[in-house]
């Protein structure tokens, strides 16, 4: 039972950050062109994901 | 064009130059402000494939001077510009961007489909799919301690929980359904959002009320996966909804503003077209559309008449020839004579024709509100049922409700919701990959029940673009000088001729155009004349052209040197979507606006029985109506602007890439690749989805034939209500990824085709 006291915040925490993660990539254009961004990581000149 | 390595770039170039680049006008009216004088372009570039692709097209546009940036979308194949509409106070031709693509190597086209990128709705869905699977799978992480025997104290901890995540949950997430429930239910109707907003109400409002009494069972966990399994319908439903679109925007654009009118003293003065009384005459420079419907009084000219029977062989001009609203004055300038008025013309009757189709064509109704109508009612009904069933059989009422709740989340149409969008989504990732665009999803569904194709000839069978026959078998001599002199010309029949010669060509200056007739030039030899035989020959021959050919004379000094002879060469893989397609049962037919000899040539060579040619857009969507009113469901193929009213009102629509915007707006499916087999491969594909789609809907059903009865006898606990959703989701989905599959040859080789080949290659 104490074990609880903190394991489940911390559990809800880390889900909660992973919920964030996901909505801030979806944000900020991350999913707009998957196969492109696979590529464009080896382009040296190209190191964000634009419109 | 040309090049020095005689014999290898003919057959290139052909290949090159076989899709003319989407006009100026087109790519202006398509791109849309983004502020600050800058406007933004989506073209669609098929041929993209890897890193390389990436850099040389976003290259070759960031290197104009007018280009802010270029952006190549891999996923979707798509480049989108955005790019001064001024530079040093010159406008931009956005035909420019086309041509750095083209220059490149890659095949592009317009892309006028509205910008997914912006879609908020479907934002908002994605968020909160994201928020209730992060609900889901706290809690049920949660409930699976509760069920593998957690005490007392520790469940109604963990129930608590639950409680806190799902609330807000419910009221973020849910507010689709409430919303979409509200609205039904405000109107008297119900959907399937009803039970489904009834079932996480009430789960929700019985699993508190359980654990404010720290009962055994709580329903959180079920009212949260329940959300999160119809959201991710909903979203995909979404991607594949029914976009309002019209093709009547793209045609009034047809129509001029306004027209030069002539008056008797002859002054000029510039009016608006719905002005134009009949009887005035107008003046038309060369470029210009035609106002009105009139007749020639002066002047001679080649008239682009495809908006008429979709032809791109222009008429000639001459006094007396009667000309349609909304033809292309292309050679020379015209005076003529009003003989409607703007809203007695043609332009204004092939609109009227666009609005009854399109105002006849939202009477379809999806498979899935087909569904929902019979399956909301049932559920409601058995709900009902089984809490009057167990209250007056045992008195219980808290019992009788508990039951009917649980019948209410067993019953939730997760798998039914899963059901038809999955399948779309797979089926349209699938035709995408094939080079085949899909519009929405009901046309999926509309496309798969077809049992009649129809298609237009001009652009659609053919290419649309002529080509020299028996090139071998002329004077190569003849044909050079024929092609020194087309040279001169951008008329249609002279580009192919020029691009048909192989060697060098003898240069030849002076060469006079002379509108409605052909090419004049005066050599050592004599005049050289290139043109039609009348023209050519120099005297009023007129030959009526049985062959279903056109024809080019060249002359010297009035002896024919050479008849040239061009043939509408079939698109690739004609006759292979024919045959598919007759092997399917489909009933075929041609609808063309061209001459009837090269109709019945190009049916022959096909093999289709019936065909009708000389129709104008009235016909064709009178002979589309008339099939469909014999209980018909017909498929209309076709690219012109005069196929735009049958495409709309036939049964489902497929246009080429390169067809008319008008006629791609009109459409429902677009295929990007020259291969017609994209159609009968778009109907195949939809043929499969619509069965998995029945097959979805037999595991949803007989899934629910098993759970219903245990859930109404009152033996469904969370745990049981958790297995039987999840694992009919599941089936529901994987099922649908059967889909995916090998493409067909047509499409990789396509695919392959569709990359630019490197010069050396080429030319090995």
């Amino acid at each position: 039972m104490n074990t609880l006291i903190f394991l489940i915040p911390i559990a809800l925490f880390l889900g909660a950050l992973g919920l964030g993660a996901f909505l801030w990539s979806l944000k900020s254009g991350q999913y707009d062109d998957v196969e492109g961004a696979a590529w464009r990581v080896l382009d040296d000149g190209d190191d964000k994901p634009g419109r | 064009m040309s090049c020095c390595a005689p014999g290898t770039e003919g057959a290139a170039d052909a290949e090159r130059a076989r899709h003319a680049l989407p006009s100026s006008e087109e790519l202006l009216l398509a791109s849309r402000p983004v502020g600050e004088g800058l406007r933004q372009s989506d073209l669609s570039v098929p041929g993209v494939h890897c890193g390389t692709c990436i850099t040389t097209v976003e290259g070759a546009l960031n290197a104009l001077p007018e280009v802010v940036r270029a952006r190549v979308n891999l996923s979707t194949r798509r480049v989108s510009v955005v790019w001064k509409e001024e530079v040093e106070g010159r406008r931009i031709d956005p035909q420019a961007f086309a041509a750095a693509i083209r220059a490149t190597g890659y095949d592009t086209h317009l892309f006028s489909l509205v910008a997914e990128g912006d879609d908020a709705l479907r934002n908002q869905l994605i968020r909160a799919v994201a928020v209730s699977g992060f609900a889901a799978t706290n809690i049920m992480l949660l409930s699976v301690s509760v069920w593998s025997g957690a005490e007392a104290a520790t469940r109604d901890l963990f129930h608590w929980i639950s409680a806190f995540i799902a609330g807000p949950t419910l009221i973020y997430a849910g507010r689709f359904f409430y919303k979409s429930a509200w609205n039904a239910i405000r109107h008297g109707r119900t959907n399937m959002d009803v039970p489904i907003a009834l079932a996480i109400t009430l789960s929700y409002a019985v699993s508190l009320w359980e654990t404010l009494h720290s009962a055994e069972h709580a329903w959180f966990d079920a009212t949260v996966s329940l959300l999160f399994f119809l959201l991710i319908g909903r979203t995909l439903d979404h991607v594949m909804r029914d976009r309002a679109r019209s093709a009547i925007p793209g045609l009034a654009r047809l129509s001029p503003r306004g027209a030069m009118v002539v008056r008797p003293d002859g002054t000029r003065d510039y009016r608006p077209v719905e002005e134009i009384a009949i009887g005035e005459h107008l003046s038309i420079a060369a470029g210009e559309r035609i106002p009105v419907d009139c007749r020639v009084i002066a002047g001679a000219s080649d008239i682009d008449r495809s908006i008429v029977n979709g032809e791109s062989d222009p008429l000639a001009a001459a006094p007396g020839t009667q000309l349609e609203a909304g033809a292309m004055n292309l050679t020379g300038s015209l005076t003529v004579e009003a003989t409607a008025t703007a809203r007695d013309s043609f332009l204004s009757e092939v609109i009227g024709l666009m609005e009854a189709a399109e105002g006849g064509r939202a009477r379809y109704r999806r498979i899935a509100d087909r569904a929902a109508q019979v399956y909301s009612p049932a559920v409601h009904l058995l709900a009902l049922a089984s809490f009057l069933g167990w209250g007056f059989f045992d008195g219980d009422w808290k019992h009788a409700m508990l039951v009917a709740i649980a019948v209410l989340i067993i019953t939730c149409p997760c798998a039914l919701g899963l059901a038809v969008p999955v399948v779309q989504v797979v089926a349209a990732g699938r035709l995408f990959a094939g080079g085949v665009m899909v519009k929405d999803g009901s046309a999926m569904e509309r496309l798969a029940e077809i049992d009649t194709a129809v298609f237009d000839k001009t652009g659609t069978l053919t290419l649309g673009k002529p080509r020299l026959v028996d090139r071998d078998k002329l004077n190569r001599a003849h044909l050079s000088l024929a092609a020194a002199l087309a040279a001169h010309s951008r008329h249609p029949l002279s580009l192919a001729l020029a691009g048909a010669n192989a060697g060098p060509a003898p240069v030849i200056d002076a060469v006079t155009e002379v509108a409605g007739g052909g090419l004049e030039a005066v050599t050592g030899q004599g005049v050289l004349r290139l043109g039609n035989r009348a023209f050519a020959c120099g005297k009023a021959v007129t030959s009526e052209d049985a062959h279903g050919l056109s024809e080019v004379v060249l002359t010297c000094g009035g002896k024919v040197l050479e008849t040239f002879r061009f043939e509408d060469g079939l698109r690739a893989g004609a006759a292979e979507a024919i045959t598919a397609l007759k092997q399917d049962g489909i009933d075929m037919a041609i609808l063309s606006g061209d001459r009837a000899p090269a109709v019945a040539r190009i049916a022959g060579l096909l093999g289709i029985g019936r065909w009708r040619a000389a129709l104008s857009p009235r016909e064709k969507t009178e002979a589309v109506a008339e099939r469909a009113a014999a209980g018909r469901r017909v498929l209309m193929v076709g690219d012109g602007i005069n196929d735009a009213p049958a495409l709309a009102a036939a049964h489902v629509s497929i246009a080429p890439a390169t067809a008319a915007d008008v006629g791609r707006q009109a459409a429902d499916f677009v295929f990007l690749h020259e291969s017609l087999e994209a159609v009968p491969f778009a109907y195949q594909t939809a043929r499969r989805a619509g069965r998995l789609i029945r097959q979805n809907f037999s595991l949803a059903i007989g899934y629910n034939v098993i759970a219903v009865p245990i859930a109404i006898l009152g033996h469904a606990t969370p745990l049981i209500a958790a297995i039987a959703m999840s694992t009919s989701s599941i089936i529901v989905v994987v099922n649908s990824l059967r889909l995916r599959g090998r493409l067909p040859a047509f499409a990789v080789r396509a695919a392959d085709e569709a990359r630019p080949v490197k010069p050396m290659v080429r030319a090995a």
